[in-house]
């Protein structure tokens, strides 16, 4: 099935035009309400600049004065196909952790790269973030080919530069095209002034991207969210985050391996036979039994992975590092144990890849990781390649989230 | 699933996990379309049966529409209805006449922070979206504030997947906004399709309507002869004309709406 709305984010280093191709996207597909455009001009003729198509989506008055975007930023427009949701993610190193809350709800990826600048720490530090969380749909731009003459050459120079970075990454771009945000080359339709150019236009490329759908036929995973009692009864309240559930199967919860029979499906004032992957429903167990926030139920036959040591990559974003034996928070679906990362197995520069150390001691701002986890109760995992929402994860220490990481293996 | 319920199922997931975090939680009703939508969603969340209050601030220039509605709904519905009003100000003939800027701030936030104190509240369900104003598109879905309200937009918290923050200190409290993926043109079809009830000041009278509704005194009507929910769906398919064009507060200047919000405006 076909969705009608598409999440993108657009990613790449400073300046290399993100905003200005988000205004130019709005522009060229009407969706600007009439006095945006007027509104902008205004205020950039009060900053003292030309008519800049990024402050449609550089709201905050502090990122027009410094001309770059610090907050991730959500517009809408649609073409004939399909509805879009864009995400504007700063390009600045300091505001990455902006940049990972637009990349965690986006479907596809846009990278752009100034051909005149070249490929630089956070146009690689990008690609590598959004291929660890699963972004798997990437189109490559190079942009302002109006400042180089819409020159081949110098294009097809960059361009493996980054092609080669990719190729590290194991990943394949959907599409590779050049173009002007600026002057609105190659957005539309393919422009003449780049003739040698012989694939789609930017939202011709987009307007072609299949999204797969959700997947029902993974195995049920169902994590407990909260329990309700209501009217004298209790009732677990969840989202399935994979799979069906049906009224009267056997399920199993884990971390606990407690077995129990699902009596019935409730919504408000109905009932259901069935519920599948994204809905939210409310269940009631045979004998009113009933599990803890925190548990998964799942398919008697099939249940998740239930370990206190996993392997993971994880990406680390907060001053305070990450340190060997030191205890953190750790949350997975609605699971939340301490843990501690028992072997910083690599410390990797997630900008060129590079190891930087093995077994490492501590993990810094900015760096990747690969790292042993050990929590200190079981609990129900599974690889992210295989279940999303429960290969996936947060560490907190106090009260900030300083880390996020995808399960690599779950048994070690 | 369809987009709606998919969007419907997301604000669901948030406004249990606000629920199940805080526990002391309160939703803010203006009665507008938003907000009247998120309690139809909260409702459902719940089963029918709100597990905390929901407030409505009453700046007194409502209009009376909306006064009817909210008497009505809450009474049918069973809510937990607080009514926030900042009675020294208006005692005092805090208005809009006397400055926009001030009016908004007394009898909104002011009045919204007494009634915060008097109940602590740590986290209120807020209905905004972020295709309403472009400060808005930066929020997040839970969204921490200093004890005065300030919202520190330059350094946000990282909010990945459904794993929200859920810890702050003790003089923080948090808004949450499950609507936050919402668009305008979702919540009409929305409304349209679950028959959700909404004040008639949204449909066309002698061609006008309002499209975003506050006080009397401060919202202004725009053309339009879409006197259903069925043809509001079709205007808004087609309209280029700004949301909040009718309200005041939005024109004064470009950054008066982020003053606004960074005193705790809503
Ligand atoms: N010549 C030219 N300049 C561009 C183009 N796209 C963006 N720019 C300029 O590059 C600067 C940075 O653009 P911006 O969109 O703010 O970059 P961001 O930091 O990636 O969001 C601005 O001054 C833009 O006007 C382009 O296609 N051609």
């Amino acid at each position: 099935m076909q969705k009608d709305t598409l999440k993108i984010i657009i990613v790449g280093h400073v300046d290399h035009g993100k905003s200005t191709l988000i205004g130019r996207l709005l522009l060229d597909t009407n969706s600007l309400p009439k006095d945006r455009l007027s509104e902008i001009k205004k205020i950039s003729k009060e900053l003292g600049k030309d008519t800049e198509l990024a402050f449609l989506t550089d709201q905050l008055k502090e990122e027009r004065e410094r001309n770059i975007t610090i907050d991730t930023t959500q517009t809408f427009f649609k073409t004939r196909k399909r509805d879009y949701v864009i995400i504007d993610a700063p390009g600045h190193v300091e505001f990455l952790k902006n940049m990972l809350t637009g990349a965690t709800l986006a479907e596809a990826a846009v990278l752009i790269t100034d051909v005149n600048e070249g490929v630089m720490e956070q146009t690689r530090r990008h690609a590598y973030l959004i291929n660890m969380l699963g972004i798997d749909k990437i189109i490559l731009v190079f942009n302002k080919m109006d400042i180089i003459d819409y020159n081949e050459a110098k294009f097809t120079e960059i361009k493996n530069k980054l092609l080669v970075f990719f190729e590290s990454l194991g990943v394949r771009p959907s599409f590779i095209i050049p173009i002007s945000a600026k002057k609105g080359i190659n957005i539309t339709k393919r422009s003449p002034e780049i003739s040698w150019y012989k694939g789609p236009a930017l939202l011709e490329a987009l307007d072609s991207l299949i999204i797969d759908a959700k997947t029902e036929k993974k195995p049920l995973r169902l994590p407990v969210q909260d329990i309700y009692e209501i009217d004298g009864k209790k009732i677990m309240v969840g989202k399935i985050d994979s799979g069906t559930i049906k009224r009267g199967q056997k399920v199993i919860l884990s971390p606990s391996s407690k077995k129990a029979v699902i009596n019935s499906i409730v919504l408000f004032e109905k009932e259901k036979t069935s519920a599948q992957a994204g809905e939210n429903i409310g269940l009631l167990l045979k004998e009113g039994a009933v599990a803890e926030r925190g548990e998964i139920i799942a398919e008697e036959e099939n249940s998740p992975e239930v370990s206190s040591l996993f392997r993971g990559n994880i990406f680390w974003m907060s001053d305070e590092p990450l340190q060997v034996n030191k205890p953190v928070t750790l949350r997975c679906a609605t699971q939340e144990v301490r843990c501690v990362a028992e072997k910083i197995e690599k410390r990797i520069n997630s900008s060129t890849l590079e190891v930087l150390e093995t077994n490492a001691k501590e993990l810094k701002i900015n760096e990747a990781g690969i790292v042993l986890f050990k929590t200190d109760e079981p609990i129900a995992i599974e690889k992210f390649s295989f279940i999303e929402e429960m290969g996936r994860f947060i560490i907190e220490q106090q009260y900030n989230l300083q880390g996020a990481g995808i399960i690599t293996e779950t048994t070690v | 699933m369809d987009y709606l319920a998919e969007l419907e199922n997301k604000t669901i997931y948030i406004i249990r996990e606000a629920y199940n975090r805080f526990k002391n939680v309160a939703m803010l009703w203006s009665i507008g379309k938003d907000s009247t939508t998120l309690l139809w969603v909260v409702r459902k969340a719940f089963f029918g049966k709100i597990p905390f209050p929901i407030m409505h601030i009453d700046t007194s220039y409502k209009f009376k529409e909306i006064y009817e509605f909210r008497d009505k709904y809450s009474k049918e519905w069973g809510l937990n209805l607080i009514i926030s009003r900042n009675e020294k100000a208006l005692a005092e003939g805090t208005c809009p006449e006397k400055g926009k800027l001030n009016c908004c701030n007394s009898l909104k936030t002011e009045a919204l922070k007494m009634t915060i104190s008097e109940y602590k509240f740590k986290a209120l369900l807020l209905a905004i979206r972020r295709d309403e104003h472009g400060i808005r598109a930066k929020e997040r879905y839970f969204s921490p504030r200093t004890a005065d309200f300030k919202w520190n937009y330059k350094d946000q918290p990282a909010e990945l997947w459904d794993l929200y923050k859920s810890r702050i200190e003790e003089e923080q409290h948090f808004r949450i906004h499950p609507m936050l993926h919402w668009t305008e043109l979702d919540i009409w079809r929305y409304i349209e399709k679950e028959r959700i009830p909404i004040v008639n000041l949204y449909l066309a009278k002698n061609g006008k309507r309002y499209r975003s509704i506050g006080c009397a005194t401060c919202c202004a009507p725009v053309d339009s002869k879409a006197d259903s929910i069925r043809k509001i769906v079709k205007e808004l398919e087609t309209t280029t004309i700004a949301e909040r064009s009718g309200r005041a507060q939005d024109k004064e200047d470009a950054y008066t709406m982020q003053r606004l919000r960074s005193l705790g405006y809503m």
